[in-house]
């Protein structure tokens, strides 16, 4: 019915079932929808769904009459809320009427206003901020003529982000909009371990084996205690002076049970050890190559300290877990079952009466176990607490000296490792409860025995054997049980920490790899931003950039810092992916690049070089380890850092970086830039590289740079326009938009923004050189 | 540029001003000039430890305006309009009970009533709940919309139970 009034069918099968008969009724003949957009609050800022409509002719408004605590969602076909009185407004698509996207804060507001007024307004939380965008462009579109590009609604075959809308590509992992991850049902942490433990199946087997056995062997003494008691020692006190031969032989069985049982006991733990060393340590190295390919992005969010204790201390404790506890519990379990069927074997009965303290202790661990399990959680993020303090200290202990708060950077750490006590002690408390109780209840176990065994002994239906024998099991039992409790707090404990390392194996990148990859090769190192946009959240960091660059061709990005200048080379090494629009080298979305091979096209020198621990000739050929002598040499003349590496004491060979030989911020410069030319990047990127130096290092520097620049696509940022003389073109930025592009003296001519910025230096630079100023 | 930037980087805000809503809903600030400031914006400079104190009043470019030390020493009226403006802004629903969380695991689906109603969303990492001070939490979603728990303890005890595996 809908079909032959639209031709655009897909909008309406994304919209809300619940709403679309009623839109089609709105509806004049021949009218088409365009795009519609679901605001999520009322004009006081609650949550009451809505929905604006966009059509050839008109734009349409709905409101709910619920507001959103009735749970009036669209998505779920609830038609019962909806058909009470919905509210429709519309207004004709007239000449000078627009809609303008406001967004602050975690809301925004979508205007419909004219030259002198605004006409209706909408307001939405950040969720709905890409349909909002959305339906404004889907209007200039439509005014211009022009079908948009998608209608954002999802074209088949692909799924849409569940929290704001925008469409997911079939290889997409996180939605490009909001960042929002496909949720994934969550798995038994502890279980997920399995994965790791695969790959060592035999030796896992084999510890498994070796300790069913030494449990066995483990539950021969008291069964021979039993016939040495009734068959030996009995008679013999009621003076039946027989043979005591086999005394002898029961003796050495019980010697002979006890060596197998350590034999057995320290082959079964050597193993499982060693098998669990080894799963942690693949975990570790999982885990750690995972992270280096995570996005910055996440480390960003992240904070150092906690990501080291999640891979050093959390899969420690794995560890641990493994092969401490793992082993014991598969011992307990089994010793547990052996014992209770050996003692059901012998004495049914008095077997029964022994075990009935059972389901309370089962009990008792399940209450506790939530508990512990929080709390151990908690103590782990404590200590990530306390590991990010150190990691935020220690590598800025220059700035804790020279302002003198070494006081109080001890002050915070204290209070870490004291929120650290306190979630211990929170845990310690609950599983310290166990020991006691275990023990009562051991006591309790042997009283009954003896009460029960006694009366059974007068009735002659055990013998005293017998009773000998349980009592040696029930020891055994019971030590069990408590050590299988302490196992329960252990558990939690790794599953927990496995729950933090997954966190971060879990986490994909929002980089992602592409589904089908275009090798790059050596690119030409063309760049082309095509109506790119950039949003954190929910500031809108770069919109509608675009912006051509030739081969070889060098850019000077200037601006005030914020404009986005930093952004728009993070999107270029593809640090970030663009929200909006595509970034094209030769012709080819970025996107479609294998990120590591794309990457290898482009060098970077930043404004702070980072120089890893390890020699100057290792840092040089940090981007290619392959490299030669003579190529690290040749990079480093042409970077002009060749003669003051030879004044180092060993020269090529001194060791820099932390605890490493003192390098000056120039020097340390001159090696990036080496660093750089060495790999022989299509496309270079200059983050300030020169503004952290003086003006004659600067000098030094540049003669450098102009050695790397030579031949290759370079898009510098510099704050001191001098830096930028060698730039065929300047592009000005501000607020996230290219403002003016030309030449140095194009630029001055036009006297705009950049005019003012040059002569607003050129006045700084004189002022300080005069002595008025100093 | 429409309105170039004036050159000397510091200006004293103005003391005094007044403040009016446009027909196309901007907030326009009139300084003692007598211009016209259109698409002001009212920002609290410490919205969460210090809500009552200074607010300062800055243009579409973010520059500011003016700045007033205590909105309770501005008369009624203008107080009441620069309040109205800044909830405006200011969108941070105040979670009352927390209905349900999909998982401990991120991403989990947190379902909460608020002071603005019912509403779904989803935590991409537990480092989003974060402490503000010994008894407010804050919670940011995978869109970066931020919840506020005032005062942890005037929770009921289910909802307290949820966060405290956060804090």
């Amino acid at each position: 019915m809908l079909s032959d009034r639209v031709d655009i069918p897909e909008v309406w099968q994304t919209l809300p079932a619940a709403i679309r008969e009623q839109l089609a009724a709105e509806l004049r003949p021949g009218e088409t929808l365009v795009c519609w957009f679901e605001p999520d609050l009322d004009r006081n800022l609650r949550y009451r769904p809505g929905l604006v409509v966009l059509t050839d002719q008109r734009l349409l408004s709905w409101e709910s009459p619920d507001d959103g605590a009735t749970r009036l969602r669209f998505a779920d076909g609830d038609t019962r809320s909806s058909r009470r009185q919905p509210r429709w407004q519309s207004w004709p698509l007239e000449a000078g009427l627009s809609l303008r996207v406001r967004e602050h804060g975690s809301a925004g507001v979508l205007e419909w206003v004219s030259a002198s007024q605004r006409l209706a307004y909408w307001r939405y939380s950040l969720a709905r901020a890409v349909g909002a965008r959305r339906l404004a462009a889907a209007l200039d579109a439509l005014r211009e003529g022009r079908r948009l590009e998608s209608s954002g609604h999802a074209p088949p075959g692909s799924a849409e982000c569940a929290s704001c809308g925008a469409t997911l590509l079939a290889h997409q992992v996180a939605c490009p909009r909001c960042g929002a991850m496909r949720p994934k049902p969550p798995v038994k942490s502890l279980w997920r371990l399995h994965r790791f433990a695969r790959k060592w199946i035999v030796p896992i087997l084999l510890g498994f084996c070796l300790t069913l056995v030494a449990t066995a062997a483990s539950l021969i003494p008291p069964y021979l205690t039993m016939p040495l008691m009734d068959h030996v020692l009995i008679p013999y006190e009621y003076g039946q002076r027989d043979d005591l031969s086999p005394v002898k032989w029961y003796l050495l069985g019980l010697a002979g049970a006890a060596l197998l049982a350590f034999l057995l006991g320290w082959a079964r733990t050597y193993v499982l050890a060693w098998v669990s060393e080894r799963i942690a340590a693949d975990l570790r190295r999982e885990t750690y190559s995972h992270l280096q390919r995570l996005s910055l992005e996440f480390f960003s969010s992240k904070r150092t300290g906690d990501l080291i204790s999640r891979i050093s201390n959390d899969t420690d404790r794995i560890c641990y877990f493994l092969s401490g506890h793992l082993l014991d519990f598969a011992n307990d379990l089994l010793m547990i079952s052996m014992t209770a069927a050996i003692m059901l074997w012998i004495s049914p009965w008095l077997a029964l009466v022994t075990l009935c303290p059972l389901p309370f202790i089962v009990l008792l661990i399940h209450r506790v176990r939530d508990r512990l399990k929080h709390g151990f959680q908690f103590a782990s993020r404590a200590w990530a607490e306390m590991t990010s303090v150190l990691a935020d200290t220690i590598p800025g202990i220059r700035v804790v000296k020279a302002f003198a708060q070494e006081q109080k950077e001890i002050e915070r750490f204290r209070r870490a490792n004291e929120r650290v006590l306190s979630a211990n002690d929170r845990v310690n408390f609950a599983w310290s409860l166990f020991d006691p109780v275990m023990i009562l209840l051991t006591d309790l176990g042997v009283l009954v025995i003896w009460g029960f065994a006694v009366y059974q002994i007068w009735q002659r239906n055990i013998t005293v054997g017998v009773l000998a024998a349980f009592l040696q099991y029930i020891g055994r039992f019971y030590a069990r049980l408590d050590s299988m409790s302490r196992i329960i707090t252990a558990a939690q404990r790794a599953g927990a920490a496995t729950q933090r390392v997954f966190a971060i194996l879990d986490r994909k990148s929002t980089v992602p790899e592409p589904a089908r990859p275009v090798h790059p090769g050596r690119l030409r190192g063309a760049i082309e931003f095509r109506n790119v946009s950039f949003r954190y959240g929910s500031r809108t960091v770069l919109s509608n950039v675009n912006l051509k660059i030739e081969p070889g061709e060098m850019i000077g990005l200037v601006g005030p810092s914020g404009a986005g200048k930093t952004t728009l080379i993070n999107l270029i090494c593809r640090f970030f992916d663009v929200a909006e629009g595509a970034i094209l080298v030769d012709g080819i979305d970025i996107r479609s690049f294998p990120v590591e091979e794309y990457r290898r096209n482009i060098g970077i020198v930043l404004q702070e070089p980072f120089l890893f621990y390890g020699t100057v000739a290792d840092n040089i050929a940090y981007g290619k380890p392959e490299a030669t002598r003579q190529e690290i040499v040749a990079a480093a003349r042409a970077a002009r850092a060749h003669e003051f590496i030879l004044r180092l004491p060993e020269a090529y060979d001194s060791l820099v970086g932390e605890r490493g030989q003192l390098l000056s911020g120039g020097e340390r410069q001159r090696i990036s830039i080496a660093r750089s030319l060495l790999i022989d990047p299509r496309i270079l990127i200059l983050d300030e590289a020169t503004s952290s130096v003086d003006t004659e290092t600067e000098h030094e520097i540049q003669l450098a740079l102009d050695n790397l620049i030579k031949g290759r696509t370079t898009i510098a940022i510099a704050h001191r326009l001098s830096t930028l003389r060698r730039a065929d073109r300047l592009v000005v930025i501000e607020r996230g938009r290219v403002v003016e592009v030309g030449s140095h003296r194009e630029l001055l001519d036009r006297s705009g923004p950049y005019a003012r910025l040059y002569y607003a230096q050129f006045q700084m630079t004189h002022s300080h050189h005069s002595p008025a100023a100093t | 540029m429409n309105n170039p930037a004036p050159d000397d980087p510091i200006r004293e805000p103005d003391p005094q001003f007044s403040l009016e809503y446009d027909a196309l809903g901007q907030l326009v600030l009139i300084d003692t000039a007598g211009r016209r400031q259109v698409g002001v914006a009212p920002v609290r400079m410490f919205p969460i430890s210090d809500p009552d104190g200074p607010v300062s009043i800055v243009d579409p470019a973010g520059r500011e305006l003016a700045s007033i030390p205590r909105l309770e020493d501005l008369p009624d009226w203008q107080r009441e309009m620069i309040q109205s403006a800044l909830a405006e802004r200011e969108f941070m629903p105040v979670i009352r009970r927390i209905i349900s969380v999909s998982s401990d695991l991120e991403p989990s689906q947190w379902v909460v009533e608020t002071d603005r109603g019912r509403v779904t969303f989803q935590l991409d990492d537990e480092e989003d709940v974060r402490r503000l001070g010994p008894y407010r939490v804050l919670i940011i979603d995978a869109h970066k919309v931020r919840f506020l728990v005032d005062d942890v303890r005037k929770l009921d005890a289910a909802s307290r139970r949820i966060l405290e595996n956060y804090l």
